[in-house]
């Protein structure tokens, strides 16, 4: 069969399953009590198994296997989560969301899995807490056999069994190397170099890898099919210098059935509740609601019939929408146009019609490509989670306002931003337990990360109730990396001091840690959600806390702007970055050092000559005794560009110039106009140095 | 006989030069074009095109030759090379012939005064006449752009 046609179902649905996998664990790690939420963890692990095993992903399929073999005993309430287990299952997780990024990039999704299965099946087997390196220190082959039961997966016992029942000899061997031996990996080789000459390995127990690096105590253990004797493999491997101790031990079907048993026995509980469980899951719930026992089936079956009214478009679809429309958008403002030149009733009228259509039809195309900031946001409970351990401090994340939307463009593009703006709150934010308690706040750190529509922008804020900016500490850092002179320091307000943390080589961490510090951090967060079209602005109170908030447009492909003329050429200013338009005369414009300056609004601003900038080829302001100018703004700083003439304010649909045209001084892109001419964004950003 | 084939043959000074057919989108008279601020002289600008913005580069220009004005039988080629989609303005574009792809030969250093390394071969074809198989990766090479602007500077 033809999994391709699969694949990518079995992406997305797995990348789905492992995202509810890593919430619930989470909920489960604040709840460990609440046993619904294990059941909804099994569920998922069992869809996930069932989904791996049958595109023949064999190692997603049995680590999946495994880990539901603990969540079992965890359900059956015949084991209690603890923090070695939570570990253990959020290793796994990683595992299996590495191997599905190995499947998304083309490959196999092979790993090797083989330290976190046996610290999950240590978990089940209940002797995780004596310690993992023990197990191979029995010297009954028997015993050992039934102890290493559940190491033997589906696949190897029947190539076990199918050796035997063709007649060919398997052993369970098990070496020791002395205590004095150097190299153990080596004599651990030269075992596996014989046995491979003489027969197959089965299994090992380390793995290969662990033996080769070492990892393992003194003994290890092996099943191999070999064409020797009993007695001659015994001989030869006791011959390799340095083995202590070797035990060979024939293996018949009756001990094979022995470990089969053992094997089954765990997994029987696993498999047969799983399929019972959905739909008493169901019906429990339905119960409540619903007097009618009888109805429990249509119950089970309404669930599906909710789930099924979204459905999943290729993105690619939605952007040839997106540049359809952007189209007609074209044509309509042409339209408009000619029907104000021609002046016919029926005509002005169907147009004035069809452009109430199209911006409704705008509102729904916009609306589609429309994404929950969650899909950003559901990566973060993990990430401060394991921040916070590995930096010791005890952190709450409280989020809001997940489900706000947000253009997928921008969404693709505002995680990394958001991990960085988090990591420094983790970091440099929050103090650690002991700081928290002497200052007399609760012992855990709360970060709200909150979102909220406002207008045309969405808004996120990163807020912590930590130690807060130490304006000080950053004006003396400022100072010391040459971002600002000590005259320009005092000047400076209290907000401008916050800002400084985003300057670019800027870090008042006193060492460099791992997650944040480097001072590469902030300022690319401001370059990228200036890129974006946003702003981010911090606020913050000594001792109580610091909060930075994001400022992002809703959309990046249609935005308003303000058209204008120079000469002959028309060019769109986004209307976010304007402040105000205005008309100067020449003789307000003072001459300071050698750049030109106005007055505005109680402050002296520097004055642009966009003509010089874009070396128009027909206009120069200079010979006007009156210029219209454009004040536009790049976080505080203003400045005025001046213009030859206002067009007016449009909806405008961004193109790229391609790939030929990159990295234009000054330009973002372009848009067609309603003539069908193209006219070129000016980013105003760059104007303002 | 080799591979055959198909070129669309365009005329710059007096030359009739040719590009394989399955990179060119398509052939379009002169419109508006945008100038594009800060940009070497031979780019000419921005066109649209049915929605899309292409870039527009003047042929003559790009090679060095002499610049001339635009004509009625001027006309805009569009190739997509190398996931770009770029314009060449050309004197005129009136055929497309097949040719055998053994009939390449490698190029003189110099043809018209064009680099080699922007050609990819001479054809013979016809009553012998000759084409000059452009190289467009090589015509549309970025690297050499940066080159370019920095010695503008």
């Amino acid at each position: 069969m033809d999994m391709n046609a699969y694949l990518s179902m079995f992406i997305d649905e797995s990348n789905d399953h492992l995202q509810a996998l890593n919430e619930n664990l989470l909920r489960l790690e604040s709840e460990p009590e609440d046993l619904s939420i294990v059941q909804s963890i099994f569920r998922s692990a069992h869809t996930l198994k069932g989904m791996s095993a049958t595109m023949g992903y064999e190692d997603l399929a049995s680590l999946t296997h495994e880990m539901e073999n603990v969540l079992d005993l965890v359900r059956n309430s015949k084991l209690k989560m603890d923090e070695f287990i939570f570990d253990t299952l959020f290793k796994g997780l990683d595992a299996l969301e590495s191997m599905v990024q190995d499947i998304v990039g083309g490959g196999t999704g092979k790993a090797d899995v083989t330290a976190i299965v046996a610290s999950l099946q240590s978990i089940v087997k209940g002797d995780y807490k004596t310690a993992v390196a023990s197990t191979a220190a029995s010297s009954a082959p028997s015993a050992s056999v039934q102890q290493t039961g559940g190491i033997l997966d589906e696949f190897q016992t029947s190539v076990i069994q199918q050796s035997i029942d063709s007649g060919h000899n398997v052993y369970y061997i098990e070496v020791e190397i002395r205590e004095d031996c150097v190299l153990k990996g080596v004599r651990a080789y030269m075992v596996f170099d014989l046995l491979g000459k003489n027969g197959d390995i089965v299994k090992s127990e380390p793995s290969v890898t662990d033996l080769e690096q070492e990892k393992f105590d003194r003994s290890f253990s092996v099943f191999t099919i070999s064409t020797l004797s009993q007695q001659e493999l015994e001989a030869q491997i006791a011959a390799i210098s340095e083995i202590e101790k070797v035990t060979v031990a024939l293996l018949d079907l009756e001990s094979l059935a022995m470990l089969n048993n053992a094997a089954a026995k765990e997994q029987a509980p696993a498999a047969a509740p799983a399929q019972a469980e959905p739909q008493s899951e169901a019906a429990k719930e339905e119960a409540g609601k619903q007097v009618s026992a009888a109805r429990t089936q249509a119950a089970a079956s309404s669930a599906p019939a909710a789930v099924s009214r979204t459905i999943r478009v290729d993105i690619d679809r939605l952007d040839a929408l997106m540049n359809l429309f952007s189209e007609l958008l074209i044509d309509r403002v042409r339209l408009e146009q000619l029907s104000s030149e021609i002046r016919r009733n029926d005509l002005t009228e169907t147009v004035e019609h069809m452009t109430r259509v199209s911006s409704d039809l705008q509102n729904i195309v916009l609306k589609l490509r429309m994404v929950p900031v969650d899909s950003v946001f559901n990566r973060f409970p993990r990430m401060i989670r394991d921040l916070a351990k590995s930096l010791d401090k005890k952190i709450d994340l409280v989020i809001t306002g997940a489900d706000t939307e947000l253009d997928r463009t921008v969404i693709d593009e505002i995680g990394d931003p958001l991990v960085h703006l988090l990591r420094n709150s983790v970091d440099h934010g929050i103090e650690t337990t002991q700081e928290r308690i002497a200052a007399g706040k609760p012992e855990t750190g709360t970060i709200n990360l909150r979102a909220y529509h406002s207008g045309n922008h969405v808004f996120i804020e990163v807020e912590e109730d930590g130690r807060g900016i130490n304006r000080e500490k950053v004006l003396k850092t400022a100072i010391k990396n040459g971002v600002v002179t000590e005259d320009q320091a005092k000047q400076l307000s209290d907000e401008d001091i916050n800002m400084l943390i985003f300057a670019p080589g800027f870090s008042t961490a006193d060492k460099i840690s791992d997650i944040s510090g480097r001072g590469v951090g902030l300022d690319v967060v401001r370059s990228k959600i200036t890129s974006l079209g946003g702003n981010v602005t911090v606020d913050s109170a000594l001792g109580r806390g610091t909060k930075f908030a994001v400022q992002l447009p809703l959309t990046l492909s249609i935005i308003s702007a303000m058209l204008i003329k120079l000469g002959s050429e028309k060019y769109a200013i986004p209307l976010t970055s304007i402040v105000e338009t205005g008309i100067i005369q020449k003789d307000q414009i003072l001459n300071v050092h050698g750049n030109r300056m106005i007055h505005f609004r109680n402050a002296v601003i520097p004055l642009v000559s966009l003509s010089k900038v874009l070396d128009s080829p027909d206009f120069n302001e200079q010979s006007e005794s009156e210029t219209e100018i454009v004040v536009i703004r790049k976080g505080d700083k203003w400045a005025a560009i001046t213009v030859d003439e206002f067009i007016g304010q449009s909806e405008i649909v961004l193109k790229s110039l391609g790939k030929y045209l990159t990295n234009i001084e000054a330009i973002s892109g372009a848009t067609i106009l309603g003539d069908g001419q193209v006219a070129l964004i000016i980013d105003p950003n760059a104007l303002i140095k | 006989m080799g591979e055959e084939l198909k070129v669309i043959v365009f005329s710059l000074a007096h030359e009739e030069y040719g590009i394989e057919v399955d990179k060119v989108r398509t052939i379009e008279r002169l419109s508006p074009i945008t100038r594009v601020p800060k940009t070497p002289s031979f780019i000419k600008g921005v066109i649209n095109l049915r929605g899309i913005v292409v870039p527009v580069i003047d042929l003559r220009g790009r090679f060095g030759l002499e610049e001339s004005a635009t004509t009625e039988n001027s006309r805009i080629i569009v190739v997509a090379v190398n996931e770009m989609e770029v314009g060449f303005i050309v004197d005129s574009a009136n055929d497309v012939v097949d040719i055998d792809a053994d009939t390449i030969d490698s190029p003189p250093e110099i043809v018209g005064g064009i680099k080699a390394k922007y050609l990819r071969g001479i054809a013979k074809f016809g009553d012998n006449r000759l084409l000059i198989m452009l190289n467009l990766s090589e015509v549309l090479n970025k690297s050499e752009i940066i080159q370019l602007e920095q010695l503008e500077v």
